[in-house]
């Protein structure tokens, strides 16, 4: 999920951390949205993270997770949180500053 | 039939949550494995009550607890139940206490989709099996409603969040905030219907109080009154209305009134143990004195005494006591007399109660003095005051705590009793006036049993002088119109003395005149002998001349026979 060649048109790389709770639709949803989004709008210029909170429960506390999927995205910054399984693409795309 | 006994044998398995008299009005505490709901507006205590759950489930019932905090963060929570002598960080170091601060911003999250609350869960549920939570406090859950928008996510997954908090088995306290019209603002009532405690948080008259109700509890009777409650150094505590009924035991020792010449005053020799004495009187007549007397009587017997001065600090107290000879430090260097001075306005009635209560619980007295509850009016209107009474009396006769009451009752015309005496003489068992009695030009003090229940009582009105050896009662002195007091009394005795001088001496003159008559008497009987003795003499001087002569003559005759 790594395209290095991204870092040569881009200033900096998108990273993100997707919080999913087990293989729930709503988890498989929002890793397509987000894997979607990647490919049609960053050009694959994106790192992603996945953490299945229900294996990595520290991971839920640690990063104040209380719905699921959450997307968070460390860089660049600012750091924007959106709940959700992403469908409604557009105010992603708003949030996510793309 | 049977099947009747086992049904009311049956009962809710119950949570008690440790904080004092809560457990009392729930009548054993929260519902089991159950969540219950606490809600009242800001600032209300909820936080802390729920905190004390948890914290109290640690220490007394060696129950493991989460906090899962909305609002406040763990630093400042640890912070604020600090105060109250509580170590969160060590019962966490312990393993015993999880604390996790969910964060909900609005503005740093945005929706997109659908969600659900499983990370809520999760967190939860992960805190609850590594420490093995009995106990769980979600405070304010509510906080999600103004982070995250979809109220129809929210609702469903909050029922479900419930639910699941009971197929877990722990206890749970959810607090929410006042609505306006309903008990939360999100209506939180409609899915945690098990228990519901209503906190409130009012100011009537600049006097600030604190009231519980429980709004609800499912499968279980409970008290239905508002109950006042206070947020002190330790926390919250609950004082239950009229939780009491009248089976307390009762004790036949008698205990010295501490004043001497009063103990004769009761056929008993004193106060029952465990009763409860007023003292009333106008101002000046030494009520104090006689209760610090009575003070100082149970200390020495090594009985532990708690004094409430609502009009004297300590220090003064002891001053004024020893000026007549009373030495209360002593008793208070030794442990066995606390003095508590505040004044009457500083707390609500109820406040004052609670924290008599508390007190009384600390400290285990024997006796406990309250001088004046008159004062106590000030704060209170009479009806309110003698709700207090009853309570506080209930409550020292179950603990077989003599009590004795002081009141200033204003100068009545006749003997129609004061309302703060009338609030309390059909409470208390012993009631004993001491009253001015006024006559020519001075004033005396007199102390008389208006009633001492199930002992006989002298009905003597008792003069008694205070001087720097402390109090005295004299003896009594009737007159020819009754009982003499005062300057009526020294006259009594003076006239007394006169007459009886004047009769000592009339006895003596006739003594004497006896004496005098009894010589005068001899004498003559003395004279009467001797003249008697001589009449004698002379009668035996005539027998013997009698004989001679009548010898002399038969001589005669025989000689002049022998001639013829």
């Amino acid at each position: 999920m790594k395209n290095k060649e991204a870092t040569l048109t881009r200033t900096d790389l998108y990273k993100f951390t997707l919080f999913i709770s087990g293989m729930s639709s709503k988890s498989l949803r929002a890793i397509g949205n987000i894997q979607m989004i990647n490919e049609k709008y960053l050009n694959k210029g994106s790192e992603l993270t996945i953490i299945d909170i229900r294996e990595n429960k520290e991971q839920a506390v640690l990063h104040q997770i209380i719905a699921v999927p959450t997307l968070i995205k460390t860089a660049p910054i600012p750091v924007r949180t959106i709940v959700g399984d992403l469908s409604d693409i557009e105010k992603v795309l708003r949030v996510l500053d793309i | 039939m049977k099947k009747n006994n086992t049904h009311k044998k049956f009962a809710l398995p119950k949570t008690p949550t440790g904080v004092e008299g809560l457990d009392e009005i729930t009548e054993g505490g929260l519902p089991k494995g159950r969540p219950t709901l606490i809600c009242g507006g800001a600032g209300c205590g909820k936080t802390l009550l729920s905190m004390q759950f948890l914290i109290k489930g640690i220490l007394d019932y060696k129950e493991p607890g989460v906090f899962m905090s909305f609002e406040e963060t763990a630093p400042d929570l640890v912070q604020n139940v600090l105060s109250l002598g509580f170590d969160i960080e060590k019962l966490k170091n312990e393993k015993k206490l999880i604390i996790d601060h969910v964060r909900v911003e609005r503005s740093e999250i945005e929706e997109a989709g659908e969600y659900d609350l499983d990370g809520l869960f999760i967190r939860l549920g992960y805190a609850i099996d590594t420490v093995k939570a009995k106990r769980v406090v979600l405070d304010t859950i509510e906080s999600l409603f103004s982070g995250l928008d979809n109220q129809a996510i929210l609702r469903a997954e909050l029922r479900r969040l419930f639910s699941w908090l009971k197929e877990k088995g722990v206890t749970a306290i959810i607090t929410g905030e006042r609505g306006e019209a309903t008990l939360t603002r999100q209506g939180l009532e409609e899915y945690v219907s098990d228990c519901v405690i209503l906190l409130d948080h009012r100011v009537i008259d600049q006097v600030s109080t604190r009231r519980m109700r429980i709004v609800k509890y499912r499968g279980s009777t409970h008290g239905t009154n508002e109950y006042p409650f206070l947020i002190d150094k330790e926390g919250i505590s609950v004082l239950p209305i009229t939780s009491l009924k009248l089976n307390n035991k009762v004790s036949s020792e008698v205990i010295s009134t501490g004043v001497p010449g009063l103990d004769q005053m009761f056929d008993g020799k004193g106060f029952y143990r465990g009763s409860n004495i007023l003292i009333s009187g106008t101002a000046g007549t030494a009520k104090t004195t006689i209760a610090a007397y009575f003070a100082d009587a149970q200390c020495k017997q090594k009985h532990r005494v708690l004094y409430f001065a609502f009009e004297e600090s300590p220090q003064q107290l002891i001053r004024n006591m020893s000026s007549i000879g009373i030495d209360l430090e002593q008793h208070i260097k030794k442990g066995y007399l606390q003095i508590h001075s505040a004044r009457p306005t500083l707390n609500g009635l109820e406040l004052h109660l609670l924290n008599l209560r508390k007190l009384i619980q600390e400290f285990k007295p024997d006796a406990v003095v309250i001088d004046p509850i008159s004062n106590l009016t000030s704060v209170g209107n009479p009806h309110e005051v003698r709700s207090m009474m009853v309570r506080l009396i209930d409550m020292l006769k179950i603990h077989n705590i003599t009590v004795l009451f002081t009141s200033l009752s204003k100068q009545y015309d006749g003997r129609i009793p004061d309302p703060a005496e009338d609030s309390v003489s059909s409470l208390v068992d012993t009631w004993i006036t001491v009253r001015d009695m006024e006559g020519i030009g001075e004033r005396n003090r007199g102390i008389f049993i208006i009633k001492a229940r199930g002992m006989g009582h002298s009905n003597e009105v008792r003069e008694f002088v205070i001087t720097n050896r402390g109090i005295q009662l004299l003896d009594v002195e009737i007159g020819p119109e009754g009982i003499l007091t005062g300057a009526a009394r020294g006259k009594n005795a003076l006239n007394k003395k006169i007459s009886a001088f004047k009769l000592q001496s009339e006895l003596d003159r006739k003594d004497r005149e006896v004496a005098r008559k009894r010589q005068v008497l001899e004498a003559s009987i003395m004279s009467l002998k001797n003249e008697f003795a001589s009449l004698e003499e002379e009668l035996s001087i005539l027998k013997v001349t009698e004989q001679l002569q009548s010898g002399l003559t038969v001589d005669k005759k025989g000689t002049n026979k022998k001639a013829t």
